[in-house]
């Protein structure tokens, strides 16, 4: 039992290598990278430490980052969840400031990756068949090609008669910001789709339907994932503006809170929170593209961004 | 004398007809492929001699003349008339047993009728070791030999290629070429091979066929009655070679000043 945790540990036995040579470069080039990533963002924090000890950030308006992350349970206590506000409630009801924040980060993760997949879905099922059937493009292609540049902020009224408040309308937001344009680009992709693959599927006496099936969309789905990816960043940005009118709450709300209170040591500290979702999201996505498109070199898959 | 494989008669193709854009890629042509012949195309880059090969494909539809296989009019691709295509041709996603039989699985067969149908043609191209790989990990030439089984499990009785060695080097051209006989030799299958290459046209044909430019017309049909396997240094491999290179240099010569004029 111990041998095999060790074992899957990585320790050697009998004198083998701990790591093998690839897997010990892989990770010195990782850890290279993520060095990289603290410098970077170490310096950033640096600067700004500087001007505030020079007295040029005034930290009443541009707090430092010691400032806006020494306080957490200061901050958390904002990220109000329970009905504390509620008569009867005292101020020490509802969940703790970890659970505050945890709750918050999930809700707001959660509507953008249910709008993401509702679009993504969405998207190239209508995409597909614009391009599948004639009727279908001639019907549905310009509607789609005249609503693609309105801006989401502009669906937020509609979201709201629709919803009402909730979850629903800011899925509903990252939805319609996504859904349009990635419409727009499977359309794109399937135009793009090697000519020889679909005529070595036609030689071998495939009917239309598998020809869709069997190449059309495995062909399109790695130029799709990285669309889905540079939309991710999107669908955030989406997704706080419609938590900041209304949702209850969420990040968006919680931004929104800070301005109306004046709390800009909340908002660095959101601002930081949303950064670090993004950022592991990316990841995320980034992880199951290299998984679901294993014919698609990996260097093709990490460009785009 | 059986039936013939493939006759094309006064067959014409202009690309984008009736419109400003109008390019005629095809007139005239009058060719007869009997079963089992090696009958190569040969001409200058563009001059329309892969159109044909696509037209006897099904892949396009010609505007003039008719076009028989095996004498019944062609109006669409067939698995009996397989293509091979200049650029690897191999679904990325599927394995290379998967490529082999992808025209199997879109008939429905069961996967075990599939891996052993996958086995026996990778064993003929010499990849069985190739099974499970992905095209990806596999060279140039090996990537076409699966494209070449890939057309065998389809059994086609013409297999029509479209300059399938031309991004290959040298020494994997000449391996290619026998390999391409052996697998002609026992297959029985009519081949029509499009190639720009003299040296190509003289190891694998028993007729070449010349192709001009700008329309593409047959300026001559040379047969070629050399024993396999061919010594490419022979007498009559030179004297063919020379032939050949007289037939074609007007046309290059033509096909430029043309290019020249558009630039």
């Amino acid at each position: 039992m111990i041998a095999r945790v060790a074992a899957k540990a990585g320790f050697h036995e009998a004198g083998r290598p701990l790591l093998s040579a690839e897997r010990k470069a892989s990770i010195s080039a990782w850890a290279s990278k993520c060095g990289w990533a603290i410098i970077s963002v170490g310096m950033f924090a640096l600067i700004w430490e500087l001007l505030w000890a020079v007295g040029l950030a005034d930290p009443k308006l541009l707090p430092p980052p010691h400032v806006f992350l020494g306080n957490f349970v200061e901050q958390a206590r904002n990220f109000n969840t329970a009905q504390r506000w509620q008569i009867g409630a005292g101020v020490a009801a509802g969940p703790t400031p970890w659970e505050a924040v945890g709750i918050t980060i999930l809700s707001s993760t959660g509507r953008v990756f249910t709008g993401l997949l509702l679009a993504a879905v969405g998207s190239i099922v209508l995409g597909v068949s614009i391009r599948y059937s004639g009727w279908a493009e001639r019907l549905i292609l310009p509607t789609v090609t005249l609503l693609a540049p309105v801006s989401p902020v502009a669906w937020l009224p509609v979201a709201i008669f629709l919803f009402g408040i909730g979850n629903g309308p800011a899925v509903f937001m990252v939805f319609i910001a996504l859904f349009f344009t990635m419409t727009l680009s499977t359309i794109a992709q399937i135009d793009a789709v090697d000519r020889n693959f679909i005529n070595v599927a036609r030689t071998m006496g495939a009917t239309k339907r598998q020809i869709y099936a069997r190449v059309v969309v495995p062909a399109i789905l790695p130029g799709l994932l990285v669309v889905l990816r540079l939309n991710l960043f999107g669908a955030w940005m989406v997704v706080l503006v419609a938590e900041a009118t209304g949702v209850g709450y969420g990040l968006g709300q919680v931004i929104m809170l800070a301005r109306n209170t004046f709390n800009p040591s909340l908002v660095f500290f959101t601002i930081t929170l949303i950064g670090l979702l993004g950022f592991g999201f990316d990841w995320l996505l980034r992880k199951v593209q290299a998984r679901v498109l294993y014919w698609v070199p990996e260097n093709k898959v990490i460009a785009g961004v | 004398m059986s039936e013939p494989a493939i006759v094309c008669r006064n067959l014409g193709m202009t690309w984008n007809a009736g419109t400003a854009r109008a390019h005629e890629a095809l007139r005239d042509i009058n060719l007869e492929v009997r079963p089992g012949e090696f009958v190569v195309l040969l001409g200058p880059s563009g001059c329309g001699k892969s159109t044909l090969l696509y037209l006897v494909a099904g892949l396009e539809a010609y505007n003039l003349g008719t076009l028989e296989a095996f004498g019944a009019a062609v109006s669409g691709p067939s698995p009996d008339r397989s293509l091979i295509f200049q650029q690897t041709s191999l679904l990325p996603w599927l394995s290379v047993w998967q490529n082999v039989t992808f025209g199997l699985a879109l008939r429905g067969e069961p996967v075990e009728a599939r891996r052993a149908a996958a086995k026996e043609a990778l064993s003929r191209v010499g990849l069985s070791d190739a099974m499970d790989k992905r095209p990806d990990e596999l060279s140039g030439g090996m990537r076409q030999r699966v494209a070449v089984a890939r057309s065998l499990t389809m059994r086609p009785r013409v297999l029509l290629m479209d300059e399938p060695f031309a991004a290959l080097d040298v020494q994997t051209r000449a391996k290619m070429q026998d390999f391409l006989l052996d697998v002609w030799r026992s297959s029985g299958a009519s081949v029509l091979f499009v190639t720009h290459g003299i040296e190509e046209a003289v190891a694998l044909a028993d007729r070449v066929v010349v192709v001009t430019a700008r329309p593409g017309r047959i300026k001559a049909i040379v047969p070629v009655d050399m024993p396999r396997p061919r010594d490419p240094f022979s007498r009559e491999a030179e004297r063919l070679r020379a032939e050949l290179t007289g037939l074609l240099r007007d046309e290059v010569d033509r096909a430029f000043a043309e290019q020249e004029a558009f630039a």
